[in-house]
């Protein structure tokens, strides 16, 4: 299928109140191909600093595959390519000269998945830091032990360090994995649906840590839950079929979308 | 209007508070009617029963509260879903209020105890009763047929409302002032007026809150006042 065949998708723009937000992450005319599959589709969004960005949409939509382009997970896999712009702040994201160590400390991921390494609780999060920055002892005991603070862990591993990371249960596991996040120091952080496999307690405890991380990071979250989507984000993007059908204030999305496609979406009118 | 809901269940139950809402809107006209025959016709019995009916509205408003919070709390609704029970909820509450104005009505009537004001001044109230019963039954429908423009003509007519209003309370305040053997029967009769007001006041916010369910947003103008019975009683004393 050639590409010039699809038309250009229109996306419905929500009033939103920008003014006085910084954008953090500028995404314009993005197109991905997986192979010769156009995965989305002219995609125009913006993440705004101090605030939470979800992405909602039916399972295969692309909200996925917006947040791998945004750390360049894509370039793990061949065939796979994204053109357009995307900017960190001045940067070019999907320059071929951007050094991508360096991209995935700024932008940082946590997955459905919990994934630790099969290591100590305090390597987990150690790990990451010595990949970027030579510190001594005391000062990686303080960065690891403030990294799990930040992902209100600390309390319940400070006294077992030692234990291995896959030892801790699912909402442990997927907070140590943010506290591994925070702990390189990211601009940006990417959650690609965080909670899907946490019972609603640890649920709870993750957005509570979004909405505490917000302030000081660029975030944005893939989730199907759309009461997460309404209860953690400021803005929120609704994708359909690769298409960026409807982006804007999460508080006016969830009570008066413009677009009927996520009105259906967001009241369970779909399929 | 919108495609049913995954959920089956989903669609009965805002079936179910729509049905009630109209049932007690149906109920709302009939005590507000039957309240001002009851007046007009001297008859103590039928005031009797629209103040023992009252009762059926309210335990309606409480029957759509229950259903409400139990499907917000069992489906999570939202945009259009979330309107429509919110709008559910605002709708029973002036109804309620419209039910308890008519009983008041009523009760005025059984408290009068046969010393009725002349027919001439009861026909301003009847007027307005029309005139107010017209809105009601505009509005309701409104809210059946999702229909916004009838909604706004509603909105828009209350002004007439109150402006007749404002003429009948001119014309009771000139009679009590003719002769203050009037003043109790008056004073009863004004009340009555006032509550009818009141009632088109009502269907004013369900014209509003309809506006919400369909549009998503509120009704931007200002609300238009005919209401001037705050002046209107200092010129009549300065006469």
């Amino acid at each position: 299928m050639s590409v010039a065949s699809f038309t250009v998708p229109t996306v419905t723009h929500a009033a939103t109140s920008i003014d006085g937000l910084l954008e953090k992450v500028s995404i314009r005319n993005l197109d991905f191909f997986y192979g010769d599959n156009r995965a989305l589709k002219n995609i125009n969004c913006s993440l705004y600093q101090g605030k939470v960005t979800a992405f909602i949409g039916p399972s295969g939509c692309g909200k996925s595959t917006l947040l791998r382009i945004l750390n360049r997970m894509y370039d793990l896999y061949p065939n796979q390519r994204a053109t357009g712009h995307v900017q960190l702040d001045d940067e070019d994201i999907l320059s071929p000269s951007q050094d991508l160590n360096l991209l995935r400390a700024k932008v940082g991921m946590v997955f459905q998945k919990p994934t630790p390494f099969p290591m100590t609780i305090f390597e987990n999060i150690a790990f990451g830091i010595r990949l970027y920055e030579r510190l001594s002892k005391s000062d990686l005991e303080s960065r690891v032990q403030h990294a799990l603070q930040r992902a209100a862990l600390w309390e319940e591993v400070k006294d077992k360090l030692n234990a291995n990371g896959l030892s801790l249960s699912g909402g442990q596991q997927q907070r140590l994995c943010i506290a591994r996040t925070v702990a390189v120091r990211p601009e940006v952080i990417l959650f690609d649906e965080p909670c899907s496999a946490l019972d609603p307690i640890s649920t709870a405890k993750i957005e509570e840590l979004i909405d505490e991380l917000k302030d000081d990071y660029t975030i944005a979250i893939v989730t199907h839950n759309m009461q997460q989507a309404a209860r953690v984000s400021d803005f929120t993007a609704f994708m359909y079929l690769g298409e960026l059908v409807e982006y804007g204030e999460t508080t006016h999305m969830f009570t008066t979308p413009n677009d009927r496609r996520t009105q259906d979406y967001i009241t369970g009118r779909f399929g | 209007m919108t495609d049913p809901h995954t959920t089956k269940a989903f669609d009965s139950d805002l079936q179910d508070l729509e049905r009630l809402v109209a049932e007690m809107g149906g109920l709302a006209e009939k005590q507000v009617a039957d309240s001002i025959n009851a007046l007009a016709k001297r008859d103590i019995a039928l005031a009797q029963r629209v103040t023992a009916a009252d009762v059926n509205i309210d335990t309606l408003q409480r029957e759509i509260e229950e259903k409400a919070v139990a499907t917000i709390a069992r489906r999570q609704p939202m945009a259009i879903d979330l309107r429509e029970i919110v709008g559910a909820l605002r709708l029973a509450g002036d109804l309620e209020r419209i039910g308890d104005l008519a009983k008041n009505i009523a009760k005025r009537v059984i408290a009068l105890n046969g010393e009725f004001p002349p027919v001439k001044l009861i026909r301003g109230v009847k007027n307005m009763t029309r005139m107010v019963l017209e809105q009601m039954k505009t509005v309701l429908d409104s809210y059946a047929r999702r229909d916004v423009s009838k909604a706004m003509a509603v909105w828009r007519g209350d002004e007439e409302i109150d402006a007749v209003y404002t003429s009948v309370f001119r014309e009771l305040l000139t009679y009590m002032m003719e002769d203050p053997r009037n003043i109790t029967s008056c004073i009863h009769l004004l009340f009555c007026a006032k509550n009818i007001e009141r009632m088109g006041d009502h269907a004013t916010n369900i014209a509003e809150s309809v506006h919400y369910v369909i549009e998503g947003r509120p009704i931007a103008d200002l609300r238009p006042k005919g209401d001037t019975t705050t002046i209107a009683a200092l010129h009549a004393g300065d006469r």
